[in-house]
């Protein structure tokens, strides 16, 4: 049974139509990266599935529980970390963690290993008996993410867990969010694709409220990836550089070539045949090459060509 | 057990936020205040310019003189703290979040509302008792011993009188998203019951005529009010129920 199913989801607000029949399917133990332009749905969608707000149309499940059914079996076996968590500023972290448990009905020797277990685990442990209208967003956001792992949720959804941290901060939160394979399904919406493509096993791209792909992370790259190498030469064989890409445009296997001062970028739709005669073809002409390499295609490449198709249709 | 870990988060965040110390210290003050006032307005009358010619006018302050200010203290007092303090109740926790961030876990919508209302509901009683404790003693003091039974009698009636208001307000609360509005829409609610209570017909069932009862109780006059108490029950379960029904349905 997949974690999350969702069929057809629709939500219209007016005149605007921010889900537009979304369908897709989460797998249980997966970290699924929601990954959409800002506006595309993906806050709506987690409103949806953890019951904040009612579909206009369309089905789903979560941790096999209707939306918009039994609002407190579905609440029970979930997580959610919104986007800007927000708390009761005069209560510190130990208490709002022991009131969300309590909510979740442990009992208080329960409660009270979880809470410090969850407090060591978003660092907040030393700060435990400081008021939380005193915490930093960075601090916020870690005490967000321990509240949703209170109750050992099934299916945890986080809003741009990572996007208010620094560095130290996103690392330590991607990293906790790794962990959670294989014991949670985490559905993450984000648009930082760094984040997705550290952590993410699937991936769904939305936009305009619509599904456009959903893939695994390295079978997305590779299916909508372009093949290019990238040729670097000395700065003083701008010539030859501007001479050789001319030629090689003619070549049947070469789709495109930009090129400046010293860097050529040759977009090929035969690899293979690119593989074998580029460098050759380089030596003929005269460069002296500092650098030869096919470019790993990046998630970033994918997104945006997809998102631009998207955009467009 | 949900609605006691709700209720435990209520009352905590009334201590904190220093609602109850508020809306006990006014009630107290005011209270106590009654019974003082009235055996001392015939010297401060004198100190007014011809304030002896005045203050001969005047008749000596008795029992229930002290009774009236009583009941015009907490009616008035009772009234503004229960739309300042339950103004922002639910539509503060909307538009800040923290209901979104609550009921994404298994606490039903009722339990949130109905936790919010008995912790306010408690406040209230607990203030209001003090407050009739203090102003008892104080009367005693200064006229003579009241009938102890009729004036609880009183202050239970001056209890649903401002719980008709509280859970006015809750259910105010409930229909908007800000704590103003929210405020805004409960005094317009107040307005409308203040001229309806112009009309001698209708007044004797409005929520006001249960003070009069009461001070009357107090005073060993045989008068009774039923349907101003029926009414102003129905007041609050129609206010509680339209909230429970309102928020059940609302996105968050």
């Amino acid at each position: 049974m997949p974690a999350i199913r969702i069929e057809g989801l629709q939500k219209v607000f007016g005149a605007v139509r921010a889900l537009d029949g979304l369908t897709l399917t989460v797998e249980p133990g997966t970290v699924f990266g929601f990954l959409g332009p800002n506006g595309a749905g993906k806050t709506t969608t987690i409103r949806l599935l953890t019951g904040l707000a009612r579909p206009t149309g369309g089905r789903a499940w979560v941790a096999g529980v209707e939306i918009g059914g039994d609002r407190r079996r579905l609440t029970g076996r979930i997580g959610h970390l919104p986007e800007e968590p927000v708390f009761y500023p005069w209560m510190t972290p130990r208490e709002f963690l022991d009131h969300v448990a309590r909510v979740f009905g442990l009992s208080a020797p329960e409660r009270q290993t979880r809470v410090q277990e969850l407090l060591e685990l978003a660092d907040l442990a030393d700060v435990a008996r400081r008021r939380i209208g005193g915490f930093s967003r960075g601090m916020r956001q870690r005490l967000g993410l321990a509240q949703a792992l209170v109750n050992r949720p099934e299916v945890i959804f986080l809003d741009e867990p990572a996007s208010a941290l620094d560095p130290a901060g996103r690392k330590d939160v991607l990293d906790l969010i790794g962990r959670l394979r294989g014991q949670s399904t985490v559905f993450m919406s984000t648009h930082i694709l760094a984040d997705v493509e550290r952590v993410c096993d699937t991936v769904g791209i939305i936009a305009r409220g619509k599904l456009i792909v959903e893939a695994p992370q390295k079978e997305l790259v590779e299916q909508y990836a372009v093949p290019a190498f990238e040729v670097e030469c000395n700065d003083g064989d701008a010539p030859q550089l501007q001479v050789w890409a001319d030629a090689l445009r003619a070549r049947p296997w070469v789709t495109s070539v930009s090129a400046d001062a010293s860097t050529a970028r040759v977009v090929v739709s035969d690899v293979q045949t690119a593989k074998r005669e580029l460098m050759t073809s380089a030596a003929q002409a005269g460069l002296l090459l500092t650098r030869y390499e096919m470019v790993r295609p990046s998630l970033e490449d994918v997104f945006l060509r997809l998102v631009g198709e998207g955009g467009r249709s | 057990m949900i609605f006691l870990t709700a209720l435990r988060k209520e009352l905590l965040e009334q201590w904190r936020s220093y609602r109850l110390l508020i809306v006990g210290a006014v009630l107290i003050v005011f209270g106590i205040a009654s019974p003082l006032l009235a055996r001392l307005t015939p010297e401060l009358i004198r100190l007014v310019p011809n304030g002896d010619a005045l203050a001969a006018l005047v008749p000596a302050p008795t029992a229930a003189d002290a009774v009236a200010q009583y009941a015009k203290n907490m009616n008035q007092f009772g009234v503004v703290l229960a739309l300042l303090v339950t103004m922002g109740a639910v539509a503060q926790e909307k538009d800040k979040g923290t209901a979104a961030m609550m009921l994404v876990k298994p606490m039903p919508r009722s339990v949130f509302l109905m936790a919010k209302f008995a912790a306010l509901s408690l406040t209230f009683a607990g203030s209001i008792a003090l407050a009739a404790v203090g102003s008892y003693v104080y009367t005693r003091v200064l006229f003579g011993a009241l009938d102890a039974s009729a004036w609880l009698a009183l202050n239970l009636l001056f209890l649903v009188f401002v719980l008709v208001f509280v859970a006015l307000t809750l259910l105010c609360s409930t229909l908007m998203r800000s704590a103003v509005a929210a405020g805004g829409l409960a005094f317009g609610g107040l307005v409308v019951l203040s001229i309806l209570s112009a009309l001698p017909a209708i007044s004797q069932v409005l929520p006001g005529q249960l003070i009069v009862w009461g001070s009357g109780l107090a005073l060993g006059a045989d008068i009774a009010a039923w349907p101003a108490l029926g009414v102003s029950l129905a007041l609050i379960a129609i206010s509680l129920v339209g909230a429970w029904l309102v928020f059940e349905r609302q996105e968050l």
